[in-house]
């Protein structure tokens, strides 16, 4: 008999830990936890589940996919963050926005206004602004020393064409500072020095918890017995390994959202569709391009701190199984009883209206003690306010007079009972509970090349040539299968009043995890 | 007399970036710096146009340079003052008032920043009524003023004076030294005297904007149509004619670099009637529905998000946005024959005749 290579997928929520088996592109078994008794317990319980239920030896698991909200949640509640030192190469350029300028202030306090802004950085077409000079860094690395600051950020101008001088930076500091959890910002921002400085900043900021958070995960897999790697999914629904996870946590954020869409193409069969993804809260409607989520152009802001990472295109409605309804039922949310439905809603002996209760009223989902809910009278106004909230928001999202199919995923979607949307099909997918935790296991990898190619000396297509075989190496690089790699993504932007028609190439690459890998 | 203070910046940044047409920069970065600069030196007294003294020494100033790298390299605190003060060293005077050249996007933010480092007073008025990609694009230079002798400064403290006569080769040799200046250069131009800064320039375009950023704040606020609300406030002002053009998705999107500029076209889909057509060469130029003109330059033409009534700029347009397009007509000092010779569709080797918006189905 053949041996079976099987994957575990884990979603660690703020509110449910959910786990999957799968075999291929389909579920064997599926389990939900609170995640309040603990991280490590919750994946032990849920996973220790599925894996019971699927049948399957700790030896059968050839990867573990993981997604979790953790450090978006830190940030959010400005909890489990350690101080930054923050280090700038560009003066004299620069100087009149100093780092974190736009914080929150509470956010701030947190983090400490450790910051130098010092000598360095490039210009758009590679000559120095002004040389990096060790002397200054060995200043600021005392002063660091001094405060007690392990966790630096270190940005320099024009670090995404050229580094080095962030690598240099980096290699002085250690002198003094040999163990600094160090994050350069190449590493995780584009263009846009001030987005990419915040990322490193909140990405250094989360270096301990991060080393907490993934050696939690680490211990849960082992204590299940299971050998195989483990990797945490990315905001743009590709994996990164535990190791790379621990050096930038940051890219886990809005992995959640991205997963659940990513969970609902391979659960449906879809690539292109409509998402609705019904939490506790909101409903979170998204639309999928080839089986990802269509990436919004405005920049995002995280816990209030404006970063240029991608995220989903997202509009988040006012309803969840814990929304509160009102007014006979012509009225629903934005306020919900959120983890507290076990306690508050009418079904569970609260006294609390929520769309839950509606939901078990009209018999599409069964909880607590159908007894509290039996002689509801608003039951249709609910459900028919509720189907026209998901109208209207449909109507925003979907991208042209064409009908697509709207898949409904997430814990709360039997709230929307069955009936039809603005003429489309609709897909209830099974497991779709658990969309998030099928996402994070069927996570590409991916490479991505963002470059300023100046179009002088090579055409165009050569460009973009040279850019996707970037994008390519970098997929494989990262454990990409290599002839399952394909191009997602090719964004050109031209850069106005430079000579040399200069202009700026992202490509994106992704591919699956490659056999040799798992 | 009217003051700026931080209040008011976030406002006059977002009526900025409307009135920059999808060009101009996103003042974001801008207003950070001017934020700082006002707590540190107070606010800014602005005066309005048609009390500026006759014999009162005028600049415009703002920055040149190319915007992908506006939002990489930042400029340097005391860079945009370098090239007033330079600009000051050679007339040997002192300016007594500073003004914006460019009163839509990032450029709206730098007399305001200049005033307040320098402790100036400012002018309430600016060259463009809105954003345009080059200098000689200024009703200062379509009525006769000259930009020259004008500073270029960049953050070492590096400044260049040039002399031009000629209002289109100072665009060109000032923007040569800007991409050496590593494309970011702050500028000090068009010294006048108060007289002529009263005839050549467009007056009230920082308060317009701080009214239109106040306007869209309050529809949000209240959650009503900022459309009409906006439609309503232009009509009591010199951008008297206002309308929504169209309301639909970013179904295609074409851009190409000729000759430095970001030049291209964007298709907005409705539901049922035929499809808008807006061309763009840093900021959006003209409208089209078919064969059927529906607005052009120097009339002002905007897109903003259905949603919010964000303005987006034409770097941040993407395939698939939900949008609604307004048109504004633009003060009849930018549609007089000199001034369509210079900013019209002429000025930007298009075919089409201007027809103002009012007239324009």
């Amino acid at each position: 008999m053949p041996r079976r290579w099987l994957r575990l997928g884990i979603d660690v929520g703020g509110t449910n830990t959910d786990a999957v088996l799968m075999d291929g592109d389909q579920v064997l078994s599926w389990h939900k936890v609170a995640t309040s008794i603990g991280i490590a317990d919750a994946i032990v319980a849920a996973a220790g589940t599925v894996m019971k239920q699927g049948g399957a030896a700790s030896d059968q698991v050839a990867a573990v996919m993981l997604g979790t909200t953790q450090f978006t949640n830190a940030v959010i509640e400005r909890r489990r963050l350690n101080p930054v030192g923050v280090l700038r190469l560009a003066a004299p350029a620069t100087t009149a926005v100093a780092p974190m300028s736009d914080w929150p202030a509470d956010l701030a306090a947190v983090i400490g206004d450790s910051h130098h802004l010092l000598h360095g950085g490039l210009e758009f077409d590679g000559r120095q602004i002004s040389a990096v000079d060790d002397a200054e860094i060995d200043i600021a690395a005392q002063d660091f020393c001094a405060k007690g600051i392990s966790a630096v950020a270190i940005t320099s101008v024009f670090s995404p064409l050229d580094a080095a001088m962030e690598h240099q930076a980096e290699s002085v500091l250690r002198q003094t500072l040999p163990d600094a959890a160090v994050t350069l910002s190449h590493r995780i921002g584009r263009i846009g020095l001030l987005e990419r400085e915040n990322a490193a900043i909140l990405n250094a900021a989360l270096s301990k918890l991060a080393i907490r958070v993934i050696e939690a995960f680490g211990s849960a897999i082992n204590e299940l017995g299971i050998q195989a790697p483990i990797y945490l999914s990315q905001n743009d629904g590709t994996l990164m390994t535990a190791s790379q996870a621990v050096r930038y946590p940051v890219l886990t954020f809005a992995s959640g959202p991205t997963n659940s869409m990513r969970g609902a193409a391979v659960l449906s069969g879809y690539s292109d569709a409509l998402v609705v993804d019904i939490g506790g809260t909101t409903s979170d409607i998204g639309l999928l391009l080839d089986g990802f989520p269509r990436e919004a152009a405005m920049t995002v802001n995280v816990g209030g701190v404006r970063t240029n990472f991608r995220m989903p295109d997202l509009l988040a409605v006012g309803l969840g199984g814990g929304s509160l309804v009102r007014e006979d039922g012509r009225c629903i949310g934005p306020d919900s009883v959120g983890f507290e439905l076990k306690k508050r809603a009418l079904v569970f002996g609260g006294d609390s209206l929520t769309m839950s209760d509606i939901a078990a009223a009209a018999g599409q989902m069964s909880l607590g003690n159908m007894d509290h809910v039996a002689g509801l009278d608003c039951v249709q106004q609910a459900l028919a306010t509720a189907r026209t909230m998901v109208e209207a928001a449909l109507d925003q999202v979907r991208p042209s007079a064409a009908t697509l199919p709207v898949i409904l995923v997430g814990g709360g979607a039997p709230i929307l009972g069955s009936f039809a949307i603005g003429g489309g099909e609709i897909v209830r997918p099974d497991h779709g509970q658990v969309a998030n935790a099928i996402g994070a296991s069927i996570a590409k990898v991916g490479g991505e090349c963002d470059r300023v190619f100046s179009l002088d000396g090579i055409s165009r297509d050569e460009a973009v040539a040279a850019a996707k075989s970037e994008a390519v190496s970098q997929a494989r690089e990262a454990g990409a299968d290599a002839g399952s790699i394909s191009i997602v993504e090719i964004d050109e932007i031209p850069l106005s009043y430079l000579p040399g028609n200069a202009t700026r190439l992202r490509v994106k690459a992704v591919g699956n995890l490659s056999a040799a890998r798992i | 007399m009217n003051k700026i203070g931080l209040k008011d910046l976030d406002d006059i940044a977002l009526g900025a970036t409307f009135l920059g047409t999808g060009g101009g920069g996103d003042p974001y970065i801008a207003t950070l710096m001017t934020r700082k600069a006002i707590e540190q030196n107070g606010s800014v007294t602005m005066l309005p146009l048609d009390e500026v003294p006759d014999d009162a020494l005028v600049f415009a100033c703002g920055n040149m340079g190319a915007p992908t790298v506006a939002i990489e390299k930042i400029m340097g605190a005391d860079q945009p003052p370098a090239a007033v003060l330079a600009l000051e060293a050679h007339l040997g005077r002192q300016a007594d008032l500073l003004m914006a050249f460019e009163a839509g996007g990032s450029n709206s933010m730098m007399p305001i920043y200049n005033a307040a480092i320098l402790g100036k007073p400012m002018v309430d008025a600016d060259g463009m009524g809105r954003a345009f990609p080059e200098m000689q694009m200024v009703t200062f230079s379509v009525y006769g003023a000259s930009g020259s002798p004008f500073a270029l400064a960049s953050e070492h403290g590096d400044t260049v004076i040039l002399d031009i006569d000629d209002n289109n080769r100072a665009e060109y040799i000032g923007r040569g030294i800007t991409i050496r200046m590593g494309a970011r250069a702050a500028k000090a131009s068009y010294p006048m005297d108060g007289a002529t800064a009263r005839r050549v320039s467009i007056p009230g375009t920082t308060s317009l904007c701080q009214a239109i950023g106040a306007n869209l704040r309050q529809s949000r606020e209240l959650i009503c149509d900022p459309f009409a609300n906006l439609i309503e406030m232009l009509s009591e002002t010199n951008y008297e004619h206002a309308k929504v053009l169209y309301s639909g998705r970013v179904t295609d999107l074409i851009r190409e670099t000729r000759d430095g500029w970001a030049i291209g076209k964007v298709v907005i889909s409705g539901r049922d009637d035929e499809n808008l057509e807006i061309e763009f060469q840093n900021e959006f130029l003209a409208a089209r529905q078919g064969n059927q003109l529906r607005a052009i330059v120097p009339d002002l033409i905007c897109i903003l998000d259905s949603e919010m009534a964000q303005p987006i700029t034409t770097e941040r347009l993407r395939y698939g946005q939900r949008v609604s397009v307004m048109a504004v007509s633009a003060p009849p000092i930018m549609r007089t024959n000199e001034a369509l010779a210079v900013f019209g569709p002429a000025g930007f080797g298009m075919e089409s005749t201007f027809i103002p918006l009012e007239e324009l189905p």
